[in-house]
C-alpha cells in the first residue's frame, strides 16, 4: 500500500525529474546549443517568469476550455457506457463503430470544426471531447458487460429485472474501471485542446506555442510545453487520489482467494 | 410421495433450438419427486449437467419436453422461493459482509417495498444468520477481510436470508480446505437441521453427499441421466464421526462403484 512505501520508492520521481534536467541543461551549456535551437532549462524559466502574466492567462484559457470538454466526455462517455455494457445487441452494434471513429486523428477535425463553429472554444472544447470520450465509454461497457454469470443466477432467481442489477451490481463495479479511464481522458483531453488552439484559436497554450515559435522564442514555447505538462499531471493525480479514496475496496487484492 | 414438494417429470433441456433438432440434451428424461424439507444431494463427474438440473430447478431454464413442478405450481420462470450459493462465494467487495447478506432482500419482494421502513429488523435478522454460522463480529468486515470458509459461510447466509423454501448448493465447499469443508458441513446440517429447508446440493465429493443428504442422486455423463437413487437411512442428528463407521463407509463405496462404472464404460449403467 502506498504509505507502506519506502522513501527511495516516494522520492524517485522527483530524483529523475532533478537528473533530467542536471543533464539537459550540462548538455546545453557544454555543447553552447543555442537558445532558439534548444533552449535550456534555466532559459526556459527565465522566459516562465518574464512572461509569467501571459502564459497564466493563456494557460487559464487551456485548462477551462479543456475542463469543459472533460465534463461533456464524461456524461456522454457515460450514458453511452452505460448503454453499449446493458445490452448485449447495443455492444456488437457500437463497438465496431466506435473503433473505427476512435483509430481517427482528433487533429483532422479541426478544420470540419472551425468551419461549422467558427475560430476559437467551439472547436477547442469539441476536440478535447472528442478525443476524450472514448476511453470512458469502453471502461465503463466493460465493467458493465464482465459481471460473474453466477452472481447473475443469483440476483434473477430472486426477481431482479435488468435495472436492479445494473445499479446494484454493475455500476459499482465499474466505478474502479471508471476512474481508471479519468485518470487517461484527462491527458488526452488537454491533448485535444492544445492541438486544436493551435490552428483554430487566438488564444490558450496551443496559440501561444504557434505564436512563439514564429517568433523564434523557443524559450517560451518550451514553458508553454512545461505548462501543459504541468496541469495534465495535476489533474490526473487528483483523479488518482479520488480514485484511491472512493475505490477502495478494488485495490486492496480481489476476492478470489476464496 | 404424492404431495411431492420438488417433482421433476420426464424433463429434458436442450440448450437452444440448433441443439434440440440435433437431440443433443444437456440432461435427459429426469424424474424425481422430493419431500418438503428432504436433503438431497446429486454426485456425477464434471460436466454431467448437475449445474443443468439447478437451472431448471430454480427456474432460470425452461425444460423442452416434460414438466417441473415445485410448491404445487408448475415452474414457468426464476422461483423466488429458492436461494443459491456457488462454489466461488461472489460476495461484492464494496459491500460489508452485513450489507452482502441483505442484497437479496433489497431484491426480492415483499422485503424489497419495505426495505427502507424496516431496515433495522432486517439487519437484526441479517446479524441472527450470521452468528448461526460463526460469523458474529465480522459484520462489517469487508470479504476480501475474510478467509475463504468464511467467505463461503456468509454467501450461504445471503442465500438463506429470505427465508427460501429450497437451496441449492452448486459445489459450494469445492474450493475449500478438508478441515474447512468439514466444519461447513456441520454448520449447513445444522442451519438445515433448525429451519427445514428443502436443499439440492450439487457435488462430487461423495462422503459430503453421503454425510449430509437423505437421498443421493447419481448422474451420468452426457447425456445427464440419474442413474441411481439411494437413501442414505443413517439416523440424524449425524456426528462428524459417523464419517468413520462402517455403516457409512459402505454407502460411500457403494456410490463409488456407480460412478466407477460410469468412468470406465462411459455409456449408462443399467439400475
Amino acid at each position: 500500500m502506498s504509505r507502506l512505501r519506502p522513501t527511495s520508492e516516494r522520492l524517485a520521481p522527483a530524483a529523475l525529474l532533478v537528473a533530467t534536467l542536471v543533464i539537459w541543461q550540462a548538455v546545453c551549456t557544454l555543447f553552447n546549443v543555442s537558445d532558439f535551437i534548444f533552449p535550456s532549462p534555466m532559459r526556459v524559466a527565465e522566459q516562465m517568469w518574464e512572461h509569467r502574466t501571459t502564459i497564466l492567462g493563456h494557460a487559464w484559457r487551456t485548462f477551462w476550455v479543456t475542463m469543459v470538454g472533460f465534463g461533456i466526455a464524461i456524461v456522454v462517455g457515460v450514458l453511452l457506457g452505460f448503454l453499449m455494457g446493458s445490452s448485449r445487441l447495443a455492444y456488437n452494434a457500437m463497438y465496431p463503430l466506435m473503433t473505427a471513429f476512435n483509430a481517427l486523428p482528433k487533429a483532422a477535425f479541426v478544420p470540419i470544426l472551425v468551419v461549422w463553429f467558427g475560430i476559437g472554444i467551439g472547436p477547442a472544447i469539441l476536440t478535447a471531447f472528442l478525443i476524450s470520450f472514448f476511453p470512458i465509454m469502453v471502461n465503463i461497457a466493460t465493467g458493465l458487460a464482465t459481471l460473474e454469470p453466477e452472481l447473475e443466477d443469483v440476483l434473477r432467481v430472486l426477481g431482479a429485472k435488468r435495472w436492479d442489477v445494473l445499479t446494484k451490481v454493475g455500476l459499482p463495479r465499474s466505478m474502479p474501471y471508471f476512474y481508471g479511464s479519468l485518470k487517461v481522458a484527462i491527458t488526452l483531453a488537454f491533448v485535444g485542446t492544445t492541438v486544436s488552439e493551435m490552428t483554430a484559436s487566438n488564444e490558450g497554450i496551443g496559440y501561444l506555442l504557434i505564436s512563439a515559435g514564429s517568433s523564434m522564442q523557443m524559450g517560451l514555447a518550451f514553458a508553454g510545453l512545461v505548462v501543459v505538462a504541468i496541469m495534465a499531471m495535476a489533474m490526473y493525480e487528483l483523479f488518482s487520489l479520488i480514485e484511491k479514496r472512493t475505490t477502495a475496496w478494488a485495490h486492496r487484492g480481489s476476492q478470489g482467494a476464496g | 410421495m404424492a404431495a411431492a414438494f420438488v417433482d421433476f417429470r420426464n424433463v429434458w433441456l436442450a440448450y437452444n433450438e440448433e441443439l434440440l433438432a440435433q437431440g443433443h440434451f444437456a440432461v435427459e428424461d429426469i424424474s424425481l419427486q422430493v419431500g418438503e424439507g428432504e436433503f438431497i444431494a446429486i454426485v456425477g463427474p464434471s460436466g454431467c449437467g448437475k449445474s443443468t438440473f439447478m437451472k431448471l430447478a430454480t427456474g432460470l431454464k425452461r425444460p423442452s419436453r416434460g414438466t417441473v413442478v415445485i410448491g404445487g405450481q408448475a415452474v414457468t420462470g426464476p422461483l423466488k422461493i429458492t436461494g443459491m450459493a456457488f462454489q466461488a462465494p461472489s460476495l461484492l467487495p464494496w459491500r460489508t459482509t452485513l450489507d452482502n447478506v441483505l442484497l437479496p432482500l433489497e431484491i426480492v419482494e415483499p422485503y424489497r417495498s419495505s426495505f427502507r421502513s424496516r431496515r433495522a429488523e432486517y439487519v437484526d435478522k441479517a446479524r441472527k444468520l450470521l452468528q448461526s454460522v460463526g460469523l458474529g463480529g465480522y459484520e462489517q468486515k469487508f470479504p476480501w477481510q475474510l478467509s475463504g470458509g468464511m467467505q463461503q459461510r456468509a454467501s450461504i447466509c445471503r442465500a438463506l436470508i429470505h427465508e427460501p423454501k429450497m437451496l441449492l448448493l452448486d459445489e459450494p465447499f469445492g474450493a475449500l480446505d478438508a478441515f474447512t469443508r468439514e466444519e461447513l458441513w456441520c454448520a449447513l446440517r445444522d442451519l438445515q437441521a433448525a429451519q427445514k429447508f428443502n436443499v439440492i446440493l450439487v457435488t462430487h465429493d461423495l462422503r459430503e453427499s453421503v454425510f449430509l443428504a437423505d437421498t443421493v442422486y447419481v448422474m451420468s455423463k452426457s447425456p445427464g441421466r440419474f442413474i441411481v437413487r439411494r437413501e442414505v437411512d443413517l439416523p440424524r442428528p449425524r456426528d462428524l464421526e459417523i464419517t468413520y463407521t462402517p455403516a457409512f463407509t459402505d454407502i460411500v463405496h457403494e456410490l463409488r462403484g456407480h460412478i466407477g462404472a460410469l468412468r470406465k464404460t462411459g455409456a449408462e449403467v443399467a439400475q
